[in-house]
């Protein structure tokens, strides 16, 4: 059963917070191994979306299949035991800890006189920055100060799967990045799709979506408008449906029929 | 995309020759990583000025004055490092060691009331980290800023210290123990048995430090850095032992304080409390997604800085043999945080060390004691010594917008 099913699976999930619906009968699927971009305009329920998944939110209707079993996610401690980790977009890294230091950051391996191990520590950060072929980071012992938006970001990438993510939430990565720092971080979740990870990435840049994605679901004013194959769909589509998706019911009337 | 495949190997933290550490270094020193050269600048020039002007200053009696003068300072600047780098600031330590001093005081006086020197000691001890709890718990729980709650403290325990006081105007203390701290000193061969057990004790720890990296494939130290470290503790602590022994010797108070820089660096750089006060102090909300109790961390901080204000408060009262209405004020609150930021201590967070507060110390201390040697009075002293503290801060200002991805 596991074989087949989705990594995560979302099934007319809805949430209100009071009177307004932030979303609405979402369905969504990740499968392990592939990228699924999630799209749309500034209040389309993304954020909602992803913080219904992390466990910040709980669900007002719907279901939550996790490899094929129906979880609740009641906070973030828990889906970081599903194997849910969120990269958020302003990173929460340290300044002043070195890479390694925010790598293990709460989750330090300690010698047996509780000691911070930090051979232990520093071996296996570079195991998984080598695992994932990030080979622009000169040295795991440098402040993360130093480093750029790219560099920055991959270390973040890095830490949540360290600690065994499986599906891998990233909140706009390149918001803030330059052209070969996007470059960079799109390789990334380029290899964490072929590593077997699902990954789950927002983003307002629909060039980078084009460039990782494999499947794109589009979500407007809380609902799913749209869903498209990268590859037999162009971005004058992924626009309309951004923009004038069409919808399901129109918002305040359907809560006054159901109500 | 990928370059050749033999650079997916990452180096580990050090570059591992002696040219690349002073390649390394001299790079450092261009972005504004100045580290503890200005002090060490700062200090010759110190030395020069004062022995220029009075040649009593690099005297071996002079030296050992300063130990002692600068043992209750640098004290109360390790614990202020703690608060310093969680972000914060702690205006009640000045008062919080005379409160700790005068109840050390109280508790020996000869009568009924007197009690065993080492449980008045601890019971002081306790007395602070209990006050450092109450100033936390303030701060992190009820979120007053930390600079209200001190100040508050401020004036509090100045009370607390009047009222403890009373009538009496001032209090002797004749307890053996706590005078000896001091004004005794080790025996010269003593003092050289403690610097070789310092300097094997380094060793040791680098080179397992660098064979363990080795072994697991990690970059490691260059042995010639290794024997350059070791060499500098040989150098200058077989300088401070050979001139201290050259006057009285090594005061009982310079080992107290020694054990306490080597207590609070471990912590700092061993141990999870230690990172997790760096990285309250970097990022909280970095440190809080990692699931750190921030609140617990800021608590301790506190009472770290009030413990270590209470044994200032006894190595102080040890000196001046009494404790009067003025304990713990006066300029001791204002030199300890500026001896903390003199010697590299952010006032903003997250960057700083128990190595710091001793650097400062040493300064304010030369400043205070050539000042003294001079006949200047406290006009003078303060004066300069805010002078050199506006230095001190522009000079880690100005080397800090050089660098490259600076924020200030």
């Amino acid at each position: 059963m596991s074989g087949t099913a989705p990594l995560i699976q979302l099934t007319g999930v809805s949430k209100n917070f009071g009177a307004v619906q932030a979303l609405s009968n979402v369905d969504l699927v990740v499968n392990p191994g592939e990228i699924v971009a999630l799209v749309g305009d500034n209040g389309a329920g993304k954020s909602t979306l992803i913080k219904a998944i992390a466990g910040i939110h709980a669900i007002s209707k719907g279901e939550i299949r996790w490899q094929g079993e129906p979880v609740t996610v009641r906070s973030p401690k828990e889906a970081a035991r599903l194997g849910i980790e969120v990269v958020y977009q302003d990173l929460a890294l340290a300044d002043n800890l070195d890479v390694v230091e925010n790598m293990f950051l709460g989750r330090e391996k300690l010698t047996r006189t509780f000691q911070l191990d930090r051979i232990a520590m520093e071996r296996r950060a570079l195991e998984v920055l080598e695992q994932l072929r990030v080979t622009t980071i000169r040295s795991v012992g440098q402040s993360v100060e130093g480093l750029s938006g790219g560099q920055r970001q991959s270390v973040a990438v890095a830490k949540a799967v360290m600690w065994s993510a499986k599906l891998l939430i990233l909140d706009e990565p390149t918001a803030a990045l330059g052209v070969a720092q996007t470059r960079e971080v799109l390789e990334l979740v380029h290899r964490l799709g072929e590593q077997g990870l699902g990954v789950l990435l927002i983003s307002h840049n629909l060039h980078d979506v084009f460039e990782v994605a494999d499947r794109i679901v589009v979500l407007r004013l809380g609902q799913n408008v749209a869903e498209f194959d990268r590859r037999t769909t162009n971005q004058t589509e992924v626009v309309e449906a951004i923009t004038a998706g069409r919808l399901s019911h129109v918002p305040g009337q359907a809560e006054e029929t159901s109500a | 995309m990928s370059v050749a495949p033999d650079l997916t190997r990452i180096p580990a933290a050090e570059p591992a020759t002696l040219r690349g550490y002073v390649r390394d270094w001299v790079l450092g020193l261009r972005n504004g990583n100045l580290g503890a050269l200005p002090i060490v600048i700062g200090l010759v020039v110190i030395a020069i000025v004062f022995q220029s002007l009075n040649s009593n200053f690099l005297t071996a009696g002079n030296f050992v004055n300063l130990m002692v003068q600068g043992a209750a300072m640098a004290t109360l600047a390790m614990g202020i490092v703690f608060v310093l780098l969680i972000g914060e600031i702690d205006l009640s330590v000045g008062y919080v060691s005379g409160v700790c001093g005068v109840l050390v005081a109280l508790f020996l006086t000869p009568g009924d009331g007197q009690v065993p020197t080492p449980i008045a000691l601890l019971a002081a001890v306790v007395a602070g980290a209990a006050i450092g709890a109450v100033h936390g718990i303030l701060i992190s729980k009820l979120k007053i800023p930390s600079f209200v709650v001190t100040l508050a403290g401020f004036l509090a325990w100045n009370g607390v210290v009047l009222l403890l006081i009373g009538s009496r105007g001032s209090i002797i203390i004749q307890d053996k123990l706590v005078i000896s701290l001091t004004s005794q000193f080790l025996l010269p061969a003593i003092a050289w048995g403690l610097m070789a057990l310092a300097v094997v004790g380094y060793a040791a720890v680098q080179l397992i430090h660098r064979s363990t990296r080795r072994r697991n494939g990690l970059s490691a130290d260059p042995l010639s850095i290794v024997a350059l470290r070791v060499g500098a503790l040989v150098l200058f602590g077989s300088g401070i032992v050979l001139i201290a022994n050259l006057s009285r010797g090594i005061p009982y108070v310079f080992v107290l304080v020694g054990v306490l820089f080597l207590l609070w660096t471990f912590v700092l750089n061993r141990t999870k409390f230690g990172l997790s006060v760096y990285a309250v102090g970097g990022s909280i909300e970095a440190a809080r997604r990692a699931g750190i109790n921030t609140d617990r961390v800021r608590i301790a901080c506190f009472m770290i800085a009030s413990s270590m204000a209470a044994i200032g408060g006894v190595i102080l009262a040890s000196r001046l043999r009494s404790v009067d209405s003025n304990v713990g004020g006066g300029s001791l609150l204002l030199y300890s945080i500026a001896a903390a930021v003199i010697g590299g201590t952010s006032l903003f967070g997250g960057r700083g060390s128990a190595r710091s507060a001793l650097l400062g110390a040493l300064v304010i201390a030369s400043i205070d004691n050539g000042l003294g040697l001079l006949g200047l009075g406290s006009g003078q002293k303060f004066v300069i010594t805010g002078l050199v503290l506006l230095t001190a801060v522009a000079v880690d200002a100005l080397s800090r917008r050089g660098r490259v991805t600076g924020r200030l």
